[in-house]
Parts: structure tokens; sequence; C-alpha cells
């Protein structure tokens, strides 16, 4: 296999977006174009996981390469649910690593708030299992409240544990100008105070308001490139050295215990595998927390911490953006939104700044391997990616 | 001897108890205060509200429009027996409430606008006018519209209330909705929070001057989002269908 670079990235604020969906592909694939100073590509992928529903358009790829005037590139959509994102970036790396092409731009979008946030919330939970959940109302807020009432009554995990991963993100997210949440929120108000339960009510007990990431429009594009491309591009040096793709059972009761995230833990260790690296090794994570129990679990299921003590080290502070291992410096899914399809790309996108030391006031200190986890399903379909700085 | 036409023109107010002033912390860890103004303070809450009518989002504009013209003809003694209140953290204005007394035993809900988002500070604002009408003033309902879906969704749907459809409200006419003691009380719970007493250096902070909004509404892009605001983001009319309008079985 060929060693792949990242050439170019570009990013939309995540937000309510009132532009159509091929734009908000488009737009962050323009500056990702003009962040790597290139102007062809060989072949597009578009991430996306609900156009067909929320949007009323198929055929997303044709419709992102022409705007953009790239044709007669190819173009594809990955739909891997909220794993596209992630991907889409694997399908781009196996295309440049095996010498098919040499330049892939991934870009990720989704515009979920075309649609209200009943419909979004049932769209999302169109990726449970049809037969054995989705038709007894089962949500994605659902199954992330059963699984976190699990998890803390075998780990002693509280709700202040939650509390502390949605205030350390949504803080982390006021420093990220393309974040969708700009309001800050503190334990006191969210939890202690008198007024905290009808400022943060439950939506699935345990889980409360503040637990849950926001429906978010956004796009973000990343470039990869083979090596000799690479050497043209006055950029740092950002190479994606490992990828890692594992599922699990579609539906979670289906499995031998429900509080290992299995796809998670094998992914990961693809990655680092790949990467010749260890989860030591890396300076800064962005991980999947559509929920604030994920970012928890999944710190322990890629190998930052043993099982169950995940909320050890947050409480140690050593997930904050000047801890020891930085998670979530863009305010993760919680603070920075979540366009499923985008998301993905999005994570790339937050790691390769920071590698490049281009994060500003949320820039970790001299990071030279970063590390995503974009979790698919209720842990179904999971892909992690980890990035190594290299030379310049 | 000339006619004093001002004073066939001014309404005589029938004196309201005062709302006493309250704060509660919000979910950035600020403290709101939610405090009763006189018409001394209303050109100093004008002057924040003005550029809201130009915010097509959300019915930001009409509700804007309403509240200015509101306020300032409580200013120039052109409505009836009206109070506004209005909720500030550090001095900054972050919402608005007002309304008026129609008897002594039914009140009028005006409006409700907030210049944060994100934090429930209308909720909290509105409930906070709530209270005064209810435990200050005595009224037995209050009459309420929604111009917007958010609105509607955080008085008819959160509150349960009953519907008086036959009774013209004065905002445009339409049916009016009505909260009672009973609603009210059900709601204390969860929906109405505030302490007593403000601290006094809080309140005198807030007294001192209304200070600008930090992070107002802001108007959209283009104006394609006005009209998406119409296509109810919150999906306020699928939940009303299913817990207000549907009947008895979707409330069981």
């Amino acid at each position: 296999m060929r060693d792949v670079y990242v050439g170019g990235i570009g990013i939309t604020t995540f937000t309510r977006l009132e532009y159509p969906l091929s734009e908000i592909a488009a737009y962050p694939a323009m500056m990702a174009l003009k962040d790597a100073g290139i102007r062809d590509v060989d072949h597009l992928y578009v991430a996306n996981m609900g156009s067909a529903r929320v949007n009323h358009q198929t055929a997303l790829a044709s419709a992102v390469v022409d705007s953009l005037s790239l044709t007669p590139a190819g173009a594809a959509v990955i739909e891997n649910g909220p794993a596209s994102g992630a991907s889409a970036l694997k399908a781009g790396f196996a295309a440049v690593a095996s010498g098919l092409h040499d330049v892939v731009l991934v870009s990720g979008a989704e515009r979920m708030r075309e649609v209200n946030n009943l419909e979004a919330t049932d769209f999302v939970a169109t990726l449970t299992h049809p037969l054995a959940e989705y038709i007894y109302g089962v949500t994605l807020p659902s199954h992330a409240a059963m699984f976190t009432r699990l998890y803390m009554e075998k780990y002693g995990l509280t709700e202040r544990h939650l509390a502390m991963v949605a205030v350390k993100n949504q803080n982390n997210a006021m420093l990220n100008e393309f974040a969708h949440l700009h309001q800050p929120i503190t334990i006191e108000g969210i939890l202690d105070s008198p007024e905290a339960m009808t400022n943060n009510p439950y939506v699935a007990e345990p889980l409360r308001f503040f637990d849950a990431c926001p429906v978010s429009d956004g796009g973000a594009a990343v470039i990869l490139v083979s090596d000799d491309v690479a050497k043209t591009i006055d950029r740092p040096l950002i190479r994606l050295a490992g990828v890692g793709q594992a599922t699990d059972t579609h539906a979670v009761h289906e499995r031998e215990e429900p509080t290992d995230l299995l796809a998670v833990r094998r992914a990961a260790a693809q990655s680092f595998e790949m990467a010749g690296l260890r989860p030591e090794d890396v300076d800064v994570a962005e991980l999947h927390d559509a929920f604030t129990i994920l970012e928890i679990v999944e710190s322990e299921e890629v190998g930052f911490f043993p099982k169950g003590e995940g909320h050890v080290a947050l409480e140690k502070g050593e997930t904050a953006i000047d801890g020891s291992l930085p998670i979530n410096p863009s305010g993760g899914l919680k603070g920075k939104g979540h366009p499923v399809g985008a998301t993905g790309v999005a994570q790339a996108h937050e790691i390769v700044t920071q590698l490049r030391g281009e994060a500003g006031d949320r820039q970790v200190d001299g990071p030279q391997v970063g590390f995503t986890c974009n979790f698919g399903g209720f842990g179904n379909n999971v892909v992690c990616l980890t990035f190594v700085r290299e030379g310049r | 001897m000339a006619v004093d036409l001002e004073r066939i023109l001014r309404p005589v107010d029938n004196p309201l108890k005062p709302f006493e002033a309250k704060y509660m912390t919000l979910a950035s860890g600020e403290n709101m205060v939610v405090r009763q103004i006189d018409r001394d303070d209303v050109p100093d809450v004008l002057r924040h509200i003005e550029p809201l009518l130009h915010v097509e989002r959300d019915f930001y504009d009409v509700v804007a429009a309403r509240v200015y013209a509101e306020l300032l003809a409580y200013y120039r003694h052109r409505m009836q027996d009206e109070y506004v209140l209005v909720a500030q953290v550090d001095g900054e204005l972050v919402a608005v409430v007002n309304g008026r007394e129609v008897t002594p035993g039914l009140g009028m809900s005006l409006h409700t606008i907030a210049l944060r988002r994100g934090l429930r500070v209308g909720a909290h604002a509105f409930a906070a006018k709530m209270e005064y009408h209810i435990d200050t003033l005595g009224h037995q309902e209050v009459l309420i519209v929604a111009e917007s879906p958010i609105g509607f969704r955080r008085w008819m749907i959160e509150y349960q209330l009953e519907k008086r459809f036959d009774t013209p409200h004065e905002l445009g006419g339409v049916p009016s909705w009505a909260l009672t003691k009973e609603l009210f009380d059900r709601a204390r719970s969860t929906l109405v929070v505030g302490r007593r007493p403000v601290p006094p250096e809080m309140l005198a902070k807030a007294e001192a001057k209304i200070l600008p909004p930090s992070d107002p509404p802001t108007p959209p892009a283009d104006l394609l989002a006005a009209t998406r605001s119409l296509y109810d983001p919150t999906a306020t009319a699928l939940i009303a269908q299913r817990t207000l309008l549907g009947g008895e079985a979707d409330n069981a």
C-alpha cells in the first residue's frame, strides 16, 4: 500500500444552514481545495446519511461534483449511518493507498434541520433494527439511556460525570468558531442549582437535555493524496496512518455484554496496528459523543483508559484541553454539533487542524498523533482513524 | 374653557400590586433577575427591542413590533392596567414580558420576548409573569395566545392550557387559551422556578442600568429562513395534535 496524506481540509459552521444540501457539501470542499492549492481531483466521495429521506434528494454526489465543476471525476455517495463520514474517508484511503487514484476529495454533509425535531429523531432511529427495536419505539436517546443505566450500575458512573462531559465539551465549543453551541454551561446551572431540573430536564432518564448533542446542519471536507502529490502541497504533512472498522450485532440486546462496545474496541485496535502505534501514543482525540456517556465509554474501549475508569480520568481533568490526553477539543458532537453524515469528516478536520497547530485558542500542546472514533448505529458499525504529523 | 383632551385619552390605571423581584440560576451558571420596571425605564428597553423588528426568524419581527407598541403605549399612557417585567443577567437585558389586568379576576398575557436564546430565559420569564398574575394579582385565569410555534410549545403544550376559543384575545382577536390557577399549581414543581429575596447587590446591579443584550437574535442569512420558520421546525404542530388537539387517548 502507498502512504496516504491529508492535502487539504475545509468545514462549514455547524448550525441551521439555510442553503441547499449540495452547497453544504460543496462549500467545505472548495475550502479544502483552496487549502491544498489544487484544482483537480480524481474522485469524490460524499458522506451523507439522510438526503433521500430528509431532503428529498438522491444521487447527491452527482450534484456535488457538478457544483464543484469537477466533472468528469468519479463521484459516489457513502451512506453508513452516523459513521458515513469516516467510512467515506476509509474508501478514499483505500483508493489512494491502492494506487487507483492520487487525489480523492471526501466531503461529508447533512441538512437535518430541514425537518422538525421529531422527524429528525425518527430519521436517525431508522438505523436501529427494524423488527427488534424500531417498531417498539426505540430511538437513539432511549438506546443511550438504557445503556447508561447499565453502565452506571456496573461501573459506578453518576449523572455528575455525564454533566462534566457536557460542561467540558460545550465550553470547548466556545473556542471553536464553527461549533453549533456557543452557550457556556456550568455544573451548578445544569445539575446543582435549585433550578437545574428545569434548566436540564430528563430526556430519557438518566440522560438529560444537556447530555445529548444538538441536531445540526453542516459539512466538512478532507482531501486525501498520494505521497507524490503531498510533496507538492505546501502544508504541514499529516499522514492518515491507520484505518480500522468493525461491526457488532445490529440489535443491541443480542450482545453478550451490552456494556461492551466491541466494535469500538476492534476498530481502534485495527487502526493502531496499521499505524504501528498504541493508544498511549495518542496526543489528541475526537470521540463520538452523541451522548455524554459515549465519550467516557469510547475512551475506555479504544484503550486510553482501563475499562470502567474513563470517568476517573475525566474527574482528574486528563481529558481537558490542557490535560494529558485532550478529548474533543472541538466541542465534540455535544458542543460542535452532529450533522450525522458530516461528523466523521469533521472529526478528521479537527485532528488535522490540531496536528497542524492551527487550532487557535483550543490548540492542544504540540500533538504529533491524533485519533478519531466515528460511531455508527448504536455501536454496530464503527470506524477509527489514526493521524500522524510527519516532517515539516 | 378648553377641553383637556389628554385627560380623556389617558386611561386611569388601577393600582396593581407590585411584583416582588426574584432570581434563578441559568444553565450557564449565571443568575438571572426578574423584576418589574416603571414607565421611566421603558425607553431603555425599547432601544434594545427595536433591532428585533428586523429579525425575520421565528416571528421575532411580529413579536418585537407588538412588544414595542405595547411598551410605548404603556410609556405614553395609552394602555390600561399594563405591567412590564424584565429579566437581566448582570444588568444585561435578556427577556421582556408584559401583560395587563382585564378585571380583578382575569389577566391578559401580552408578550414574552427572549433576547438571549438557548438557556430558557423566555420560559423562566413567562413563568414569572404567570406567577404574578395568579399569586400576586389573584387572577383566576390568564388569557394567552402564541404567535410562534416556539411560544405555542412553551405555553399551550407545556402548561396544558385550556381552550377559551369563544373569547377573542387582545392580540389580533384570535381565539384565546387560558392558564387557570389549577393548571398553574400543577406546573409549579417543574416549570416555575426562582428564589426570593434577591440579594441586594444583585438587585442593585439590575436596577442600576439596563444593559444591551450581548448575543441578541440576528436576521437570517436569507429571507427563506422566515418562510422556513412557518414549517414548524420544533414539531409543535405534531405534538399539539397528539397532546392537545387529538383527544384524551393520547393524553393517557
